[in-house]
């Protein structure tokens, strides 16, 4: 490994000058030296495009691609028939397994009709990328249109398209998460009952590297190297098993520098694929890289949920039930696990406050639209979205403050570890403490003091949202690797896309071993090279990933001390270390005189892998640790939004943005606010400008980023952050994870802002986006 | 098909290649002299992360033929270090965090430079109306906009100016593994 | 993302262009200046064009001069400014000449797309394409622009409401014609107010006003929008509510009726703004514009 160090950064510091680089993989990112797929240059490589369905849903009459095959430099032009003939099932798993009803996977090629616009139906391969287009553009496709449903709603409803036979009612799964018959009991006779009805828009996670992929084919050892944008190379590696019907010792994917991945490159698409299968048909490297188009088309897209919800509350204003029923749209086909995706999503819906009954059903429905997946959250900003527009509903109607509405209704400090009714377990946490410093930042009582009109005729609102996130789950692997001469290569099963691991578990060794994090190299990204691994996403890497290395290094530390002791001639608990020495610890029996006064880490390493290491070990200085953790971390913050909006135009200024969250203990504290940035952005986008949209017909309008309106630097507000430090008992590093919690707190803060903002004229509730349209269709409407 | 050839200065090294009409600069840049810097990100010139210095000018290498550039001179990010140093605007990137996946970083810092070339002090609304045309997926843009100001005041101080007074050149920057 | 086949001429001369342009008059050729309509439209199957005549290197269609043609440099006598086709954005922001005698272009180039496109998009180039939401279209009417192009059958000047279509007619360039030039008359007074599309960052709405003020009376107006229509249209109730009257007085009342010649259901509608809101917007944006061409003048 390159790039700065530690030791540089302090000299640098003390010397007065030029602050040094936060991370160590900044230098090859700001050099363009780092090195993305699609920079690998393979002078072998052919290139492969595809031929994507111009219809939401049609049958497939005929495919001609005579004339493509005939261009000069296209190696080949390949359909279902082609995959089906070969040696590979080149379908897609699924989850379908596990939803009530049978339906295919999804094809790599589709077989006879397409179910999604974008889907791919031939491949090519040319010599070089421009001719690959030019290939995909001669491909004549005969299709005979179907009529197509794109809303989860409208798709369940009697009379509706059906896509699979397998699946008449469009329905994929339904699933109860909570209690039935406890949350009819709650609304029994309850004193009040709030409703609403919202969707949670789709969305399309834009990662700004689209999807590429490099794959080799050794026929000699009948063996791929799949070099690719992932965040989860050893998924992957099963991911393309499965589709190529080999061993995963077959397959090597090595995932290089990503460009950004949000979910959307730990899913397992065609593309990938298809470079594979195509690298072996053709006995030549294929590369595979997505149009910014093709990645909006082909999704998978994220959220999308169509939901009504109920709050039942006590006269005192207590929180007695919650019910919610929800229609998440899955797509045209059940990826990976995407269909069964939405039958967790309600685990957060008792947010921060004690409900003592929650029931959510929730129906996963198969439409045309492009497959849905998780998106940088995945079903817990859908959930906290439901609960915290809800009690700010309720609290309006109450008249209570919805600050004081949910102080009484927080989960109390003494009540940890606390179990909601829909199977959290929440690990730790001081809701009120997050809740009260967010409040102090942003001067909560002077903004309400200071009232909804201001004198430049704009109307002002504030909006408050806690949250709760689940993250850190699974396992990982972590090796701490020690070269003879003390050198050390860490390496975990994680992949950094923007995370900064090399960083952060370059220094978690270092404070473990008392070494420089000069002498430490961080390796992630090769299948081949690490032993195995789940992956980036859900906000895990720090909690599962951190965890198994720092174990890793302590039980490297130990066994060196053991080493240790044996050169210095003591039992291994009179040897002391420090600065990468061993010595022997004050006051214990030293050995014999001619024994050396301290042992160096490296001389340790020596030691490990010499001639004759001693009779009671075993020689070596590695270890590998699986690590799980006890149980899932449980984030959480509270965030305030601030608005501005013109009643005229309906256009809103996002005044101020202040997040305060709390994911235990901070390691490196840069990184985590530049993940709570990013996050806040996200979220920010999803309330303000961000839906992907179809026409009835199944067409992608916001196929590009000249409709799909992702934010910009003029768009977002300067974000102010604060901070609370609840450790998590569930891990040794006592952290959370934090690389979700902007996307789900800050949709619930920016729409319970506005509609802060507009309670006077009768608004109750505005979907996201909240376009300067929308807004001021809300105005108007209400008068 | 028509191909052409060309002369383009490329980071002060002077290339001549053979290239289709309808290549674009951010593919010959990319493919046939290996220039990676410059990144694809979108086909509609909205995201930036192709941008390059042509002729002195920033602009968006998809939206430019390679043929259209005979002549000219072009410098990608792989061209704004001095051997080992890296340039202010890249330190200051680094210094401020204001990357995280890195990929729209060559374009981040290629318009950074126009932007202060242009107007050396400029404020943080003015910082983030120039960077319109680059977009970033990971930031949210803050701590891009604490580099473009720290970034400004480097260069200022460079230039035996002093530094402007709203902006403190940041120099005390955690060292990462502290606290 | 990657256009198709072309051939590529550079031409040396606006006679060596036209003459490409008529040796490949069954070719459908294509004017290529800063490139930054034709390209995306290229890359996106929008247009395929068998010949691009690069006209991006020709001396002479590039700069901004007063009272004297682009190109020749002779004296044309009108004292109106001439913009010449391949005139950058950046070009134009940098005129002072510009500012002050035809302030409208130069509020509409600050808001025009983003920096880097600024400095390679040209003005020919963005009035021949016109996209639906561009800035300069309705810039270019408010000023009372006149276009100059040159084609097989010589030179003419055509009148940039003719040149932009803005009665919903066809746009009166002939084939194998090319802008050489753009002149403004003089006007002290001109503004421009944009909505920009979250996106796109082409105007959701914009429009451009430009005021001829005889002693705090309003002697003459222009205003102009776009994003609305397909192409830019003349806001003339605003016109005539705005001619005749006092300036301090008459803005809000005139803005008001922006909307009153366009029917919603003639608009451009998509995700982010229907018609209908378009529609809505415009009074706004043509009080904002008037406000703006106010400031300008005082």
């Amino acid at each position: 490994m390159t790039g700065p160090r530690k030791g540089e950064n302090e000299s640098e510091d003390e010397a007065g000058g030029i602050a040094g680089p936060a991370r160590r993989e900044d230098e090859a990112l700001l050099t363009g030296r780092a090195e993305y797929t699609d920079d690998l240059r393979d002078p072998d490589a052919a290139h492969l495009a595809f031929v994507r369905s111009e219809y939401g849903h049609a049958e497939i009459e005929g495919i001609d691609a005579t004339a493509a095959a005939e261009l000069e430099g296209v190696l080949g032009v390949y359909t279902w028939d082609d995959v089906a003939a070969s040696e590979s099932p080149g379908v897609l798993p699924s989850s379908t397994g596990s939803l009530d009803c049978e339906v295919p996977a999804h094809p790599v090629l589709a077989r006879d009709r397409v179910r999604y616009q974008g889907q791919p139906i031939a491949a090519v391969v040319a010599e070089n990328r421009y001719r690959a287009r030019d290939a995909v553009d001669a491909v004549a496709v005969d299709y005979d249109p179907l009529e197509a449903v794109v809303d989860s709603v409208e798709a369940t409803a009697e009379g509706a398209p059906t896509l699979f036979d397998g699946a008449p009612d469009n329905v994929a799964a339904t699933t109860d998460q909570g209690d039935r018959e406890a949350t009819e009991d709650a609304f029994d006779d309850p004193e009040n009952v709030v409703d609403i009805e919202l969707e949670n828009n789709r969305l399309i996670s834009s990662a700004l590297e689209p999807r590429a992929a490099l794959a080799e084919y050794d026929a000699a050892e009948d063996r791929f190297t799949v070099t690719m944008t992932s965040q989860s190379p050893h998924g992957h590696r099963q991911k393309l098993a499965h589709t190529l019907g080999l061993s995963e010792r077959q397959i090597r994917v090595i995932s290089p520098s990503v460009g950004g991945g949000f979910g959307h490159k730990g899913h397992h698409h065609p593309g990938e694929a298809m470079a594979a299968w195509c690298a072996r048909d053709l006995e030549r490297p294929v590369k595979w890289t997505a149009t910014r188009s093709e990645n909006y088309l082909e999704g998978a897209h994220g959220r999308d949920h169509r939901t009504t919800a109920e709050l039942a509350i006590d006269d005192d204003g207590a929180i007695r039930g919650l019910r919610v029923e929800t229609h998440a749209n899955v797509g045209g086909y059940g990826l990976d696990g995407g269909a069964s995706m939405p039958g967790w999503y309600g685990g957060l819906l008792s947010s921060q406050y004690r409900i003592p009954a929650i029931h959510c059903e929730t129906h996963a429905v198969f439409t045309n639209t492009a497959p849905v997946h998780s998106y940088r959250g995945a079903g817990r900003p859908e959930a906290i979205y439901v609960t915290e527009r809800l009690v700010d509903v309720a609290a309006r109607e109450l008249g209570i403050d919805p600050v004081e509405f949910r102080r009484r209704n927080l989960i109390e400090p003494d009540q940890f570890p606390y179990e909601t009714p829909v199977g959290a377990s929440y690990d730790s946490g001081d809701y009120e403490r997050g809740l009260e410093e967010a409040l102090e930042l942003a001067d909560y009582d002077d903004l309400r003091a200071r009232g909804r009109d201001r004198d430049d005729g704009r109307l002002r609102g504030v909006g408050v949202a806690c949250y709760t996130e689940s993250t850190g789950g699974g396992f990982e692997s972590g090796v701490v690797r020690v070269h003879r001469d003390g050198g050390v290569t860490v390496s975990a099963g994680t992949h950094s896309h923007g995370q900064g691991h090399e960083t952060t578990y370059a220094n978690l060794v270092a404070d473990v071993l008392e070494i420089p994090t000069d002498d430490i190299d961080v390796m992630e990204g090769d299948s081949d090279s690490i032993p195995t691994g789940t992956g980036t996403f859900g906000s895990r890497s720090t909690i599962v990933g951190g965890s198994a290395i720092v174990e890793s290094a302590e039980a490297v530390l130990a066994k060196a001390r053991r080493f240790a002791a044996d050169r210095l001639e003591v039992e291994p608990d009179a040897v002391a270390y420090g600065d990468g020495e061993f010595s022997v610890r004050d006051g214990a029996e030293s050995g014999s005189g001619s024994s050396a006064d301290t042992v160096s880490f490296a001389d340790v390493a020596g030691m490990a892998y010499g001639w004759g290491v001693p009779e009671d070990m075993d020689p070596g200085l590695e270890e590998t640790t699986f690590y799980e953790p006890d149980g899932t971390a449980y984030t959480f913050g509270t965030h305030v939004a601030v608005v501005a909006i013109d009643p005229e135009t309906g256009e809103l200024e996002l005044e101020r943005y202040v997040a305060v969250d709390d994911c235990g203990e901070r390691l490196e504290p840069t990184i985590v606010e530049g993940q709570v940035h990013g996050g806040v952005a996200q979220g920010i986008g999803q309330a303000v400008s961000e839906r992907a949209s179809y026409d009835g017909d199944g067409t992608l309008l916001t196929n590009s980023l000249d409709s799909y309106a992702v934010p910009r630097a003029s768009h977002l507000p300067e974000i102010e952050t604060g901070q609370t430090v609840t450790p998590s008992p569930r891990n040794p590093l006592g952290v959370k994870g934090i690389g979700e919690a902007g996307t789900i707190a800050a949709p619930p803060a920016v729409v319970n802002a506005v509609v802060d903002a507009l309670a006077h004229l009768g608004v109750r509730h505005v979907d996201m986006p909240l376009t300067d349209e929308a807004i001021w269709r809300a105005i108007r409407d209400s008068k | 098909m028509t191909t052409h050839d060309i002369e383009l200065t490329v980071n002060e090294t002077e290339v001549e290649l053979t290239v289709d009409s309808r290549t674009l600069l951010v593919h010959a840049l990319r493919e046939d002299l290996d220039y990676t810097g410059p990144k694809v990100g979108c086909e509609s010139s909205k995201c930036g992360a192709c941008t390059v210095e042509l002729d002195g000018d920033a602009v968006k290498s998809c939206t430019v033929l390679a043929v259209q550039a005979d002549g000219a001179s072009v410098r990608t990010v792989e061209g704004f270090a001095d051997g080992d140093d890296l340039h202010p605007i890249q330190q200051q990137f680094s210094a401020e965090h204001g990357l995280q996946c890195g990929y729209c970083t060559p374009g981040m810092v290629t318009t950074t430079k126009h932007l202060l070339e242009s107007n050396p002090d400029p404020t943080r609304e003015e910082i983030r109306t120039a960077l319109k045309g680059n977009i970033c997926r990971c930031t949210g843009y803050q701590n891009v906009v604490n580099a473009v100001e720290s970034a400004a005041a480097a260069l200022a101080a460079g230039e035996g100016e002093s530094a402007p007074d709203d902006v403190e050149l940041q120099t005390d920057y955690p060292t990462p593994g502290e606290d | 993302m990657f256009p198709p086949h072309f051939d590529y001429h550079r031409a040396s001369s606006i006679d060596d262009a036209l003459d490409v342009l008529e040796r490949h008059r069954d070719d459908d050729p294509r004017i290529l200046a800063g490139g930054h309509s034709l390209l995306p439209d290229l890359k996106n199957g929008r247009a395929s064009p068998d010949v691009l005549v690069d006209i991006g290197e020709i001396d002479g269609l590039r700069g901004i001069e007063s009272g004297v043609d682009v190109e020749s440099d002779t004296d044309h006598g009108t004292g109106q400014t001439a913009i010449g086709a391949l005139t950058t954005y950046a070009d134009v922001l940098e005129s002072d000449h510009l500012e002050r005698h035809a302030p409208v272009l130069t509020d509409a180039t600050r808001v025009l797309a983003d920096l880097q496109i600024r400095n390679r998009g040209t003005v020919g180039g963005n009035l021949t394409a016109a996209e639906p939401g561009a800035d300069l279209p309705a810039a270019a009417l408010a000023a009372d622009a006149t276009i100059h192009v040159r084609g097989p059958d010589g030179e003419r000047t055509i009148d940039a409401g003719e040149f932009l279509g803005a009665d919903g007619s066809e746009s009166a360039l002939g084939e194998r014609e090319l802008v050489t030039e753009i002149r403004v008359p003089p006007s002290p007074t001109g503004g421009y107010a944009k909505k920009t599309h979250p996106a796109s960052g082409y105007a959701m709405v914009g429009v451009a006003a430009v005021l001829e003020i005889d002693t705090e009376t309003i002697a003459d107006a222009r205003v102009a929008a776009t994003g609305v229509l397909e192409h830019a249209v003349r806001l003339t109730a605003v016109e005539d509510a705005l001619v005749g009257e006092r300036v301090d007085e008459a803005i809000e009342t005139a803005a008001e009726r922006a909307g009153e010649t366009i029917d919603p259901a003639d608009a451009r509608s998509d995700d982010h703004a229907s018609g209908e809101f378009r529609v809505h917007l415009l009074s706004t944006y043509a009080a904002q514009a008037l406000e703006r061409a106010m400031e300008v003048d005082a």
